[in-house]
């Protein structure tokens, strides 16, 4: 005799990077640290602006980063010279940071540092537009970057990244007379799917923006401690 | 291709499902529900499937996708809609944002189709 049988599972396919993201989560709260976790497509500029980050901040804030790259230490090496501990994650093929790579990386930090004196551990994960949205690593903000020359289209061509974000800093402000891009066109393309996102724009070759986004980093640096003691 | 990555979780779920099972049951169809409003390409996720299980035992098993459409609900106007994706969002009748998923983020293993071959068992 054959027989079909069924059986129901509902689980969830992204079930075990949740429960590892979790676990990162945990770890951060446990040591003080807040995590920031910076998505975009490839060249947005999340590696220049980290270096202008951390060269302001890193005077008034104990910070690490944790720098995902397909196949190179080139990102890792130049954020490097700020002399903040650069944990560099080489992901192989894999287009995104997942959480399994980041507890690896929070590992390192751990064997190699006194990971309770950090503050804030900005996250740089892959360039791409598409899948990283969808990997948390257990950060506790997401910040999304559009630049100028990507079209104000793109909000709503990828819009889990977008709508997932919580804060988006639109780059390259400096170059963008020279182009046919509508900033409140972004804005409102972002709003339809994520109406209180934060959205600053910056130039990381002028400083344009800039202390508007330091302000926030700050903001979202008391809340989370706030919330979690 | 995060497609891979998803696919290696689905056979880790599966197997372990497989390996607590009294007698190992043959799998026949494995019903997965993918929500339009995901990063998933359920094509590329057939595709990562059957690389992935050829040689193992979920070879030739059937990998059935149901796609599950974007729904939002807009509260202003007490009802639900269908937003069209990659252009349009926001309520089409009031230009509300889309605050409120009521589906197509699924991303799930729904039931797994399987016999037992009775014969077998008894012999
Ligand atoms: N004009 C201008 N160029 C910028 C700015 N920020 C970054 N760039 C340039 O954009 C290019 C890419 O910048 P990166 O910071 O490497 O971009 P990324 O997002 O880290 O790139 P990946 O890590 O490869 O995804 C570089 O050539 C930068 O010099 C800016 O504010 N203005
Ligand atoms: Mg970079
Ligand atoms: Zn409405």
């Amino acid at each position: 005799m054959h027989q079909t049988v069924n059986a129901a599972l509902g689980v969830n396919l992204l079930q075990a990077n949740q429960t590892e993201a979790n676990h990162n989560r945990d770890h951060f709260d446990a040591w003080g640290i807040t995590c920031f976790n910076l998505m975009s497509s490839p060249g947005a500029g999340k590696t220049v602006l980290l270096e202008k980050t951390l060269s302001v901040l890193s005077s008034q804030l104990n910070l690490a980063v944790i720098e995902g790259d397909m196949t190179t230490e080139l990102d890792a090496e130049k954020l490097r010279q700020s002399g903040v501990p650069v944990i560099g994650i080489n992901t192989g093929r894999s287009c995104h940071l997942d959480a399994k790579m980041v507890a690896g990386g929070l590992h390192q930090l751990q064997e190699n540092y006194q990971p309770e004196t950090f503050d804030l551990i900005f996250v740089e994960n892959v360039g791409n537009l598409v899948c990283p949205a969808e990997f948390e690593v257990g950060e506790h903000t997401k910040v999304a970057l559009l630049s100028v020359t990507e079209g104000d289209d793109k909000p709503l061509k990828y819009p889990v990244m977008f709508q997932e974000a919580d804060c988006l800093l639109v780059t390259k402000m400096d170059i963008a007379p020279h182009l046919d891009i509508d900033i409140n066109r972004i804005e409102e393309n972002v709003r339809q799917i994520n109406p209180n996102v934060t959205i600053i724009p910056v130039s990381a070759k002028t400083g344009e923006g800039l202390t508007n986004w330091f302000n926030w980093v700050y903001e979202r640096i008391n809340q989370n401690s706030i919330a979690t003691h | 291709m995060h497609e891979t990555d998803m696919t290696k979780a689905l056979i880790l779920t599966i197997k372990d499902w497989w390996e607590a099972q009294p007698t190992p049951p043959n799998i026949e169809k494995i019903h997965l529900l993918v929500g339009e409003f995901t990063c998933v390409e359920p094509r590329s996720l057939q595709f990562a499937f059957e690389t992935q299980t050829q040689n193992t035992f979920l070879s030739g098993v059937e990998l059935v996708i149901k796609d599950i459409p974007l729904i939002a609900f807009c509260h202003p106007c007490q009802q639900q809609y269908w937003p069209k994706i990659g252009e349009q969002y926001a309520c089409p009748h009031c230009h509300s944002p889309m605050e409120d998923i009521r589906s197509g983020r699924e991303l799930k293993i729904d039931r797994i189709e399987y016999s037992e071959n009775n014969s077998l068992a008894s012999s």
